[in-house]
């Protein structure tokens, strides 16, 4: 083997086959309210965790249908459970539940 | 002698203010360039935004058609002003002292092959919103083979200046919201995506339909145009697009791809337009006398105008117009034909 | 997939291409990437088919390398070009045949630029007149070498010695044609078959009885990128999109890649070693690549002239499988030989690749 100095690169794109249905769809089953997300990013313009650290509910919620499950969790670990984003929501989604139900569902290894 | 009113176009603009003018005592006559009455609404399944079955609601246009004359396989051969009226010769050999005209010519479907990077007509799964319909008519279609994965591709030649079409079609969001439930209800195990740029829910009852599409049918809404679509060695389609409410590039595998074409003014429509010397908006739909005010009227006298000859419509906006034109007709005939005034005293009182 | 749809694109790009009479100019990187490629296209054209194609020691790089690496400014490269063209005219041709696809894109853009800003072309008319004493002139026609080979395709196919089919099985070779970015991307109607589904290489391979294979990633870019290369610290960027194309195209076992660029041959060959050597992974069969070439190449091979003369020795890939394939005789003791029969070196032995 050769040291070029230089090598692969991990690609950034998001492989939507890698998404596991079965997992979201057991959210979803328990938090009906999760597929209602518009991504309009109220809960992350208020979120007080977000400020600080790479909390954001509405791109949680996205990466997990983006089949990356683990960034998604990341995003949710600074949460506070202080509950602003359920007064902001435009959608009426109890995001507080929600995030519970988030890591109980996928802090479980497979 | 009751007045003259010649009808371009079969659709349902068309037939809708066929009716009502005939209703106002006028002798109407209707001319169709195919072999059927009701345009595209005859080649529909169902209707947003609460799958009203289309053939109900071309049946209840049809049935009021009492009295119209309606000739289909007809060309306007020549059509040229005279006095007051024009004189009209179709392609039947039939001439006509038409002393309104109303052109309602609706609209083509986009060509979704000019989209070259989706491979309409070249990819075993590719089809569009036209071809869907038609399925769930008949049940029959060999690209549709029992699918697990499924996109719908809004803006197929909509908001896209290298298309030649910077408008929106108005219709196409709601009708891929509309067939992503269909689609769902009819394969519950597959996965359905919807590409988007805007999800323009307008319309009364759309954004419940939105939100029972999200909640009810998991239908996962991706914010991205998809930008190209190449074919798999198993033959499944390899999808490329921007999830752009994540900032990241996407990939995805899919056993359908559906694409959204939207409405370009029709070809035929053109034609007509051409033989009556009107102007077309920079969009390519013919000019009104006013957007506001006067949307049904032509700059040229005695011309007049209902449905998507002006630009994208609803169905429910399209018949609404309609209704517009034959009232403005009826306005117009009256003011410059005053007999038409009294007969139509003698039917109101006859009623 | 549909044949029929892709047969109705190639039929609406479709551009004019004269027959005779054609002002030649050189790629700067083939010449040594690749020195046999420019030699074959004019032996090819000029005595297989008996054809009128001039080429000067005037004309110069048009200048692309440096624009594209941001080096010298727009009005700069426009100047280098005017002169060439000005040389064109001054030896009495209008049509204008370039090798190198960088050049035939900045060619493209050139004149449209000239075409959209009259006041631009004019500038650069008296710059040219200022620097080089040389009249301006404009190509009537502008081809890239390859849409002339198309061009000859059936003419060069009715001469063939060897066809693209594999000799052993009866099956026609599996073939990934790859085109150059800056062929039809810019300008789709500039190239032939268009930019989605380009038919220059793949009309080549058909008349040649070869069939093309349409992966997923057939689209995507070389690898090349310019500043994606000439920067070490980049060339992950490079080594990486050349991967996923590799990886894309694994699983329909291509015999060979032929391509139209001075770049795409170059990084698709060389790249296989570096991917072997990071990953461990080949991409043809036993341990073997993929071979590259280019489209002179593989009509040399079709026309019957000698694989180390059309310098297929200067290959990373070795092209040995696909020569045994197409059942064409050669000497493996001449393969380190030179023209004048001297020993030209060899490359170290890669440790994964063969």
């Amino acid at each position: 083997m050769v040291d070029f100095g230089f090598g692969l690169l991990a690609s950034s794109r998001i492989n939507l086959d890698l998404f596991d249905k079965e997992k979201f769809d057991s959210l979803a089953a328990a938090e009906p309210d999760v597929r209602k997300c518009i991504a309009c990013g109220s809960c992350t313009a208020v979120c007080t965790a977000g400020k600080f650290t790479p909390t954001s509910l509405r791109a949680a919620i996205e990466e997990l249908q983006n089949g990356r499950d683990e960034v998604a969790m990341n995003m949710l670990k600074g949460c506070q459970l202080c509950g602003k984003c359920t007064m902001v929501c435009p959608r009426g989604i109890n995001t507080r539940h929600l995030i519970l139900s988030i890591a109980k569902i996928y802090s479980k290894k497979k | 002698m009751r007045n003259n009113v010649l009808i371009i176009g079969g659709g349902p603009a068309g037939l809708e203010a066929g009716a009502n003018l005939q209703r106002l005592g006028y002798n109407v006559l209707l001319v169709e360039h195919s072999n059927t009455l009701g345009g595209h609404l005859g080649k529909w399944d169902r209707l947003f935004p609460s799958g009203t079955p289309a053939s109900g609601a071309l049946d209840k246009l049809l049935g009021s058609m009492d009295g119209v004359k309606c000739f289909i396989d007809t060309e306007i051969q020549s059509i040229n002003r005279l006095g007051k009226s024009y004189n009209v010769i179709l392609s039947n050999g039939i001439t006509v002292l038409a002393d309104a005209v109303l052109v309602a010519t609706g609209f083509d479907l986009f060509q979704a092959e000019k989209k070259e990077e989706y491979g309409y007509g070249i990819y075993d799964h590719v089809i569009t919103n036209a071809d869907l319909e038609q399925y769930f008519k008949t049940g029959l279609d060999a690209r549709i083979n029992a699918p697990k994965k499924i996109g719908f591709v809004h803006c197929v030649g909509s908001r896209d200046e290298k298309s030649g079409c910077r408008s929106c079609s108005k219709v196409c969001c709601a009708t891929a919201v509309k067939q992503a439930c269909e689609m769902k209800a009819a394969f519950p195990d597959a996965q359905i995506y919807c590409f988007y740029m805007d999800l323009r829910m307008f319309g009364r009852h759309y954004e419940d339909m939105y939100l029972e599409a999200q909640r009810d049918y998991g239908i996962r809404f991706i914010r991205g145009r998809v930008a190209e679509v190449s074919e798999n060695i198993d033959g499944s389609l390899s999808v490329k697009a921007e999830d752009t409410v994540s900032s990241k590039p996407l990939k995805v595998s899919l056993d359908l791809l559906v694409l959204m074409a939207g409405m370009r003014p029709s070809v035929s429509g053109q034609r007509i337009g051409s033989l009556l010397g009107m102007q077309n908006e920079k969009d390519g739909y013919f000019e009104v006398l006013s957007e506001i005010t006067s949307q049904q009227r032509s700059p040229i006298p005695g011309l007049f105008l209902a449905g998507a000859a002006t630009g994208p419509k609803t169905l429910p906006d399209t018949l609404a117009d309609a209704r517009g034109a034959a009232t403005q007709i009826d306005k117009y005939l009256s003011a410059i034909f005053p007999k038409a005034k009294d007969l139509k005293q003698l039917i109101k009182t006859a009623w | 997939m549909i044949y029929e749809g892709k047969q109705k694109i190639w039929s609406e790009y479709q551009k004019e291409i004269p027959d005779d009479h054609y002002f030649y100019v050189r790629s700067c990187i083939r010449q040594s990437f690749f020195p046999a490629s420019e030699a074959a296209f004019l032996d090819i054209t000029r005595n297989k088919l008996g054809k009128d194609i001039f080429e000067t020691e005037h004309h110069t790089t048009c200048g692309g390398i440096a624009y594209h690496s941001d080096a010298i400014p727009q009005e700069t490269v426009m100047t280098i070009i005017a002169r060439q063209f000005a040389l064109m005219a001054k030896y009495g041709y209008e049509n204008y045949v370039c090798s190198c696809i960088t050049s035939f894109g900045l060619y493209c853009e050139t004149l449209e630029t000239w075409r959209e800003f009259p006041e631009l072309q004019e500038k650069i008319a008296e710059t040219l007149w200022k620097t080089c004493r040389l009249d301006f002139a404009k190509p009537k026609y502008i081809v890239h070498a390859s849409d002339l080979i198309y061009h000859y395709r059936n003419q060069i196919a009715a001469l063939a010695k060897h066809k693209l089919i594999n000799v052993h099985t009866g099956e026609p070779l599996r073939v990934v044609e790859h085109i150059g970015c800056h062929y039809s991307k810019m300008f789709p109607s500039k190239g032939v078959g268009g930019a989605e589904y380009p038919y220059v290489l793949a009309g080549m391979v058909e008349a040649c009885g070869g069939t093309v294979v349409d992966y997923p990633e057939r689209r995507h870019c070389c690898g090349f990128g310019f500043r994606q290369y000439f920067i070490k610290a980049n060339r992950g960027y490079s080594l990486s999109n050349t991967y996923k194309k590799f990886e894309s195209m694994e699983p329909y076992h291509p015999d060979f890649i032929v391509t139209n660029c001075p770049g795409c041959p170059y990084f698709m060959d060389r790249w296989q070693y570096v991917i072997a050597e990071e990953t461990g992974k080949t991409y043809g069969e036993g341990s073997h690549g993929i071979p590259v070439l280019t489209y002179e190449e593989m009509m040399g091979l079709v026309l019957g002239y000698d694989p180390w003369d059309l310098g297929l020795q200067t290959h990373q890939v070795g092209a040995e499988p696909l020569l045994d394939k197409m059942g064409i005789q050669y000497d493996p003791e001449r393969k380190y030989l030179g023209a004048k029969g001297q020993d030209i070196g060899r490359p170290a032995c890669p440790s994964c690749i063969k």
